[in-house]
Parts: C-alpha cells; sequence; structure tokens
C-alpha cells in the first residue's frame, strides 16, 4: 500500500479514459512520483518526439507517502518531454493538489495526445471526464481555479492549471496549482496547453491506507522531531522561508548578479526575508503576513506576502491587494539580484504576475536579466523592445515585461523564448546562462563549485534541486566541504543526486534532507509500502532513476557536449568576495564524475552500469 | 476535570496534519474528507483556521436526534452510535457550527468525540494551534496576551503605589 495501484490514462484525441493498474513491478524499482512515472515516459514515448507534438505524454503522478501524515507528505510531479531543453522534463510541486489526487485514488494521471478543442480533465473520486474548457481559456490561473470551483460548486476541490502563458507557448510555462504553488520548471505548463488542456480539477473522498499504521506513525513522528530540532528546518525555514539564503549566499560571493557578470549584488539586503518581515517605511506594514505549510509539512516554509497597495505596480489594480504567495529565494534572486533590482515590493508583484499568468520565476528573471545585458551592449535597441528601457536596476522595465510575457504581446513574445533562444537570435549565445537550454538558478558556479557540476550534469537542464551540494558546502549538510574546492565534488554530486531522485520518488519534500537523511526516509516508506525499502534500496533505486532519465536524454540527442556550463563561468573569475579569482573547475570534476558513475569517457552509462542497476 | 479543544488560528498554518491524524485514528486511513476537523485556508487574507465541534452543553445535535443517538460521555462529550444512528441527518441541520457531518460510506453522521479523551488532532498539530485544555483555563492565554496589550500592564509598578497616582491609568 502506499500506492493507491491505480492510473488513470486519458487519450485527448479520442476523448477516452481508462483506469489500469500500477505496474507493480516497476513500483518496486521506481518507487513512485518522478522515478515511476519517468519509467513510464521512457518506455511510452519516443526520446526524440516534439515536445510540442500529440506524441509527446505529460503525466502527473504522486508518490507512496503522497497524502499521507508523513511530513510534507504531499507532492506530485509532472514528467514529460520539456519544451524548453528538449531533455526529460520532471517538475515538483506542494500545495495540495497531489494529496487530493492521491485521495481520488489516483498514483498517476498519463495524459496522451491532443484534445481537438480546450478541456479540462475533472477527477471526482473514480469518475473522470474531459469538459469543455473554452469559457476559461484565454484566462488567468487564479480565474481558471475559482471558475471551476465554482462551476462545480465545490470550495473543496483542488485545481492545478495553465494560464495564459501555457496557452501561448511560452516556453517555461508553469502549471499552477491551489493558486500559487507550482510545477515550475522545464515548462512543463507549455506541454499541457500544447495538449488543449486547461486544467486538471480533482475532489477525493477515498482514503490512502498504508501497510503497517502503527509502525508507519512511529516513523514518521520520529521524522517530525528530527525536523522541528533541527535549525534549518525547525527554526530558519518556517521563520524567514528560503529567503534566509539570501544575504547568506550574497555574503558567500556566491549569488549570480546582473546576468552573472558580478557575484555579490548591493542590493541583497533590501529583498531579503529580513526585509519582508521588516515593516515599510511606506505604509508600516510587512510585505510579509504569514509563513504557510503546504499538505502535512511540519516545516512551513511558504511566504504570504501582501504588496504596498500605493507601490507604483498595483496602483488602480485592486486585484493584486490582496494576499498571495510571496517571495521565495530562487524568485527574488532571478527577477531581483540578477536584473539588479532592489525593490521588493516590485518583486513580489512581479512574483504574483508569473502565479497569475503561470510563468516559471528563475527562467524568466533570467531570461530579462540576459535581455537586459543585450539591451545595455546595444544588441536590443529601445525600437526592439517596444520602447521598453531595459536596464539593469530598472523595476518599471521588469514590471512590464512580466505583464507582456505571459500574454505573448510584443517584446514579451521574445522573452518567451527563455534565454538560449532570445540570445541566439542577438548572435550572443554565450550571454545566456543555461545548460541545455534551461537558466540556472541562484548559485554561482565559481563561489559554490559543486553547483557548476549540478548545473552541467542535470537531466533536466540546470537547476538546484537535482543535487543541492549548497547544503554540504555552504551549510554542512550532512558534513561539510569547502565550496572554493573542486576535490570531491564528483561523489558528493552523485551522492546528491541520486538520494534526491529517491526522495522525489517517495512523495515528500526535498527540503526535508535538511535534516533527514535516507536513514529517516526509508523507515517511513519501508512502513507505507510492500518490499523491502532500506536505505541501501532507496539509494539504489535514485541511482538506476538517474541513469534512466540519462538514457532519455542521450536517445534525444544529448552528448557530453551538453554537460557544459556558459563560457562566463569558465572563463571570467568571480570579481569579489571569497571566490574572488576563480572560475569553475569544471573540467577538472566532469571526467572523474563520470568515473564515479561508471559512465565511458564520453559521458555514457556502460552495458555493465545498467545491468547492474537494471535499467 | 472537563477539557477541550482550544484552537489558535493565529498559530495555524494550514499543514492539515489535524485532518490526517483524525481521520486515521477514526477510519484507520488517511482521508481529509472524512476528518472531523477541517482547516479553512482563507488564502486572500493570508489566514488558516482548523474548525471541529466545541462539544456544546446544551447540543441541538442530540436534541434534534429523533432516536436518540447522540449521547453525552463522562467527559462532556457528544458521542454519536452507530448503531442507534439511522443517517436521517437532522443532526446535521441542528448544529449551527456544521460540525456534525453526514458519511455516505457508511450512512451515520460522524462528529468529534475528543479520541475518548486523547484527541489525535491536538497531539499531531506541529505549531500548538491546536491544544487540549481545560474548560475552565481555555481562555486565559488569550486573556494574558490581551491584559499585557492593556494600559495598566505597561504602567503598574506594584502592589504599594497608590492608585490614581500614575499618569495613564485604565481608569476602571
Amino acid at each position: 500500500m502506499g500506492w493507491t495501484g491505480k492510473v488513470l490514462r486519458v487519450n485527448l484525441t479520442n476523448g477516452t479514459i481508462q483506469s489500469e493498474p500500477l505496474n507493480m513491478g516497476w513500483a518496486q524499482n521506481y518507487l513512485g512520483q518522478r522515478g515511476l512515472a519517468s519509467k513510464y515516459l521512457v518506455e511510452e514515448v519516443d526520446a526524440k518526439c516534439d515536445p510540442l507534438g500529440p506524441d509527446n505524454k505529460l503525466i502527473f503522478a504522486t508518490g507512496p507517502l503522497t497524502g499521507t501524515c508523513a511530513s510534507t507528505g504531499g507532492r506530485y510531479s509532472v514528467i514529460t518531454k520539456g519544451p524548453l531543453t528538449n531533455a526529460i522534463a520532471c517538475s515538483n510541486s506542494g500545495g495540495y493538489f497531489g494529496a487530493e489526487l492521491k485521495f481520488a485514488g489516483w498514483d498517476m494521471v498519463i495524459l496522451e495526445g491532443r484534445s481537438p478543442k480546450p478541456v479540462y480533465l475533472c477527477i471526482i473520486d473514480d469518475k473522470a471526464e474531459l469538459l469543455d474548457a473554452s469559457e476559461i481559456w484565454g484566462t488567468s490561473v487564479w480565474n481558471a481555479d475559482e471558475w471551476i470551483k465554482s462551476k462545480h460548486q465545490d470550495p473543496m476541490m483542488h485545481v492545478a492549471t495553465i494560464g495564459v502563458a501555457g496557452e501561448n507557448g511560452v516556453l517555461y510555462s508553469a502549471i499552477v496549482n491551489d493558486l500559487h504553488r507550482a510545477a515550475g520548471r522545464s515548462g512543463v505548463g507549455t506541454v499541457l496547453g500544447s495538449k488543449n488542456v486547461k486544467a486538471l480539477a480533482v475532489r477525493g473522498t477515498n482514503g490512502v491506507k498504508v501497510k503497517d499504521p502503527r509502525a508507519f506513525l512511529k516513523a514518521t513522528s520520529d521524522g517530525k522531531k528530527v525536523l522541528a530540532e533541527n535549525a534549518v528546518t525547525g527554526s530558519g525555514l518556517p521563520t524567514y522561508g528560503t529567503q534566509v539564503l539570501m544575504n547568506a549566499i550574497n555574503e558567500a560571493g556566491a549569488l549570480p548578479t546582473r546576468n552573472s557578470r558580478e557575484v555579490q549584488f548591493e542590493g541583497a539586503h533590501d529583498i531579503s526575508a529580513e526585509a519582508m518581515a521588516t515593516p515599510r517605511s511606506s505604509d508600516g506594514q510587512k510585505n510579509l503576513q504569514t509563513n504557510q505549510a503546504c499538505f502535512a509539512c511540519t516545516i512551513a516554509c511558504g511566504r504570504i506576502s501582501k504588496i504596498d497597495e500605493k507601490h507604483f505596480t498595483v496602483v488602480n489594480k485592486p486585484q493584486y491587494w490582496h494576499s498571495s504567495g510571496g517571495l521565495e529565494f530562487e524568485a527574488a534572486w532571478a527577477m531581483g539580484s540578477n536584473t539588479g533590482i532592489n525593490d521588493l515590493e516590485a518583486l513580489t508583484y512581479v512574483n504574483f504576475i508569473c502565479n497569475e499568468q503561470g510563468l516559471d520565476p528563475i527562467s524568466f528573471g533570467a531570461t530579462v536579466s540576459a535581455a537586459m545585458e543585450l539591451y545595455e551592449l546595444g544588441l536590443l535597441t529601445k525600437e526592439q523592445t517596444g520602447g521598453i528601457d531595459l536596464k539593469f536596476g530598472s523595476a518599471e522595465a521588469l514590471a512590464k515585461c512580466v505583464e507582456l510575457t505571459g500574454k505573448a504581446e510584443g517584446f514579451g513574445k521574445e522573452l518567451g523564448l527563455g534565454s538560449a533562444r532570445l540570445c541566439a537570435k542577438y548572435g550572443r549565445p554565450d550571454l545566456s546562462m543555461t545548460v541545455k537550454g534551461q537558466e540556472f538558478p541562484a548559485y554561482d558556479a565559481r563561489g559554490i563549485q559543486g553547483m557548476g557540476l549540478t548545473y552541467a550534469t542535470s537531466n533536466r537542464g540546470a537547476c538546484h534541486l537535482r543535487s543541492y551540494t549548497v547544503a554540504s558546502e555552504m551549510l554542512g549538510i550532512p558534513e561539510k566541504t569547502d565550496p572554493l574546492t573542486t576535490d570531491g565534488k564528483p561523489a558528493l554530486v552523485k551522492a546528491f543526486q541520486d538520494a534526491t531522485a529517491a526522495v522525489d520518488s517517495s512523495g515528500l519534500c526535498v527540503f526535508t534532507t535538511f535534516a533527514w537523511t535516507l536513514n529517516d526516509i526509508a523507515p517511513q516508506v519501508d512502513a507505507a509500502c510492500e518490499g523491502d525499502w532500506s536505505p541501501e534500496k532507496m539509494l539504489e533505486v535514485g541511482e538506476r532513476i538517474w541513469n534512466m532519465e540519462r538514457m532519455f536524454n542521450h536517445r534525444a540527442g544529448f552528448t557530453a557536449k551538453d554537460d557544459n556550463l556558459p563560457p562566463r563561468l569558465l572563463k571570467e573569475a568571480a570579481a569579489s568576495g571569497p571566490a574572488k579569482g576563480l572560475v569553475s573547475g569544471l573540467d577538472k570534476m566532469l571526467p572523474e564524475y563520470y568515473q564515479v558513475r561508471g559512465w565511458t569517457a564520453d559521458g555514457i552509462p556502460t552495458s555493465e552500469t545498467l545491468s547492474r542497476l537494471s535499467v | 476535570m472537563l477539557k477541550a479543544l482550544v484552537i489558535d488560528a493565529g498559530n495555524c498554518t494550514g499543514c492539515k496534519q489535524c485532518e490526517m491524524a483524525c481521520s486515521l485514528e477514526n477510519e484507520g486511513e488517511f482521508n481529509a474528507a472524512k476528518s472531523r476537523i477541517r482547516v479553512f485556508d482563507f488564502h486572500t487574507e493570508a489566514r488558516f483556521v482548523p474548525y471541529t465541534c466545541t462539544q456544546c452543553d446544551e447540543a441541538w445535535c442530540q436534541q434534534a436526534c429523533p432516536v436518540n443517538a447522540i449521547t453525552t460521555d463522562s467527559l462532556g462529550v457528544k458521542v454519536v452510535h452507530d448503531n442507534l444512528c439511522v443517517g436521517c441527518k437532522v443532526c446535521t441541520i441542528a448544529c449551527p457550527f456544521g460540525t456534525v457531518n453526514y458519511n455516505a460510506s457508511t450512512g451515520k453522521v460522524i462528529k468529534c468525540d475528543l479520541c475518548g479523551g486523547k484527541p489525535a488532532c491536538a497531539d499531531a498539530c506541529p505549531t500548538g494551534a491546536i491544544t487540549y485544555q481545560d474548560v475552565e483555563q481555555g481562555g486565559f492565554d488569550k486573556m494574558k496576551v490581551w491584559a499585557t496589550q492593556s494600559a495598566n500592564a505597561a504602567t503598574y509598578d506594584g502592589p504599594n503605589v497608590p492608585k490614581g497616582s500614575q499618569a495613564s491609568g485604565t481608569g476602571h
């Protein structure tokens, strides 16, 4: 148990919907969510398919611990071939949607083909149907959420939907659930839009059972105690959110600034967690209203913010005067430090719009940042930006950009391409801070060397959530390593990648790993699920998943050449801070990484490795 | 000593651990829809509020029940007896707070019974938003918060200071 044992398969082309049993043999080898859904994708989808064509599939997947009392047991992932990267994509979200899908009785929903007209998938327990979405097509996430609940007269429904960005082909469109939690990265929302599906709406009244309830209560209670007593998960994250990192990463000289020209931002404090919790001089109110937990989460790192009603971004726009999802560190960095903007209220507004229109704030912010550099170099003119004075530091320009991007209007259409395509179009591909076409997040690979290898080898393109070596290099979790050297990083990155793939596949949140190791997680999985789930087995499952994802990308045409970083990080030394004078030592790490992975010098898993892992 | 659930919504993060604990205790499975306690998310106001039965002394659910299926136990708890309940739902209409609800899969109504004196929701709440306390002291923590904000709390120097000698007395 843990799993419901059921998969909902929806053929959008024919409008047929079937229930089928979950492949329990695969579940033993890939656990759930990211791993298990990737297995389905790899078996069913041609790696060379057009990600936005009908041959691609999109899978909503829960884990065996989703919808239980395990702390953070509410996650789901969306797995598909991504349009931003053409690589395998897996984007993870919290909120309440994942647990609701599980309560409705489904481990996974597989969407295939393409609907002839806009629809939404309504799932009420065992009953699922495709319903006409013409009235919400062309409208925002917030509108679609409200419309669906009102139409079904059920405020307890949970909705995962795209905004206009996903309909308009913005290549980094998100799927947003519960208004402000998102499967944000890699353009999974673009794929949903390409299938003419606006949303999934779910109501579940079935229960989730676990194998041994008594052992499960014991294991999950022990786990919660560890989270509560840990400084990061028990205090830092609930109080400050992920934004606890803004000042710390800046001081470490690892905060990419102005498209990574610099590694420290003079305005970091203005957009930090501390600033969010300090009364504003304008109206005496705090930006931060409260913290919020996702389903079953005892950490509660989410931020709920309210914008100053007199701020220029929301004057005469009362629809943005209420509280909603506030800035997380990645968003604050991408749209703030990375663009040289230190206006907290403006960033909160832009974040609201990203949620409302369904944009990934990391890729959006990083794309604007690249555009700002092109503009500053004269490669993009004011005529081409449609009159936007796209200078670093301009909150006005950023606000204008976000308003245009989801709608794909004017210069917004160019921004919707993402930074790699935009920079190539304007003749400077080197200015795109991306790997495999995906914008990298808030850690500079010169100041935190492990993150360079993390970005270069991530199967979904540059990403911090595939192996968060920041934990070790900055925070000493599970043990301290020196962020400025490359020594030992290949093995460290591999260990983080494998463990994270296992955690993602369980239905738990990766943030638990600030406090938990697989020794804390495996007993929870073991008490919930059939099979013998030791920490060793979890790690092996993680390694299997990593190699399977890698093989998908290999078949899609990726080679070792794509395990690379932008030339700026390899050639231009950090100008300040502890990493001053350093470039990324990727060339020193990559060959060793291939070795510890059991891959050839060309980065291809050897047949021995694949057979050892039964991939 | 009578005890009751005391809910301090200001501490609630919306995690729904209470709903999970309640449904496991009462249904043997994790099922938010069958939880006797519910957390409401007032998103635009940044508030989360857990809500459940307050075990009224004069319980309208009990008075409305035509088959006397709801009794009061030694802890003052209003308990539904499944063997007597006929699923008529009159109690769900009578309850002014909506905390008695019909369970379609059993044909009976469900409501909070304080888990026989060890409420699982209070045990599971990670932030102290739900506590199980002596009913006669349930408001004392809130009283203390308000007391610290009243003017005499800030200016009162001790029992020997003559009344009226302080500039900003409360006047009562």
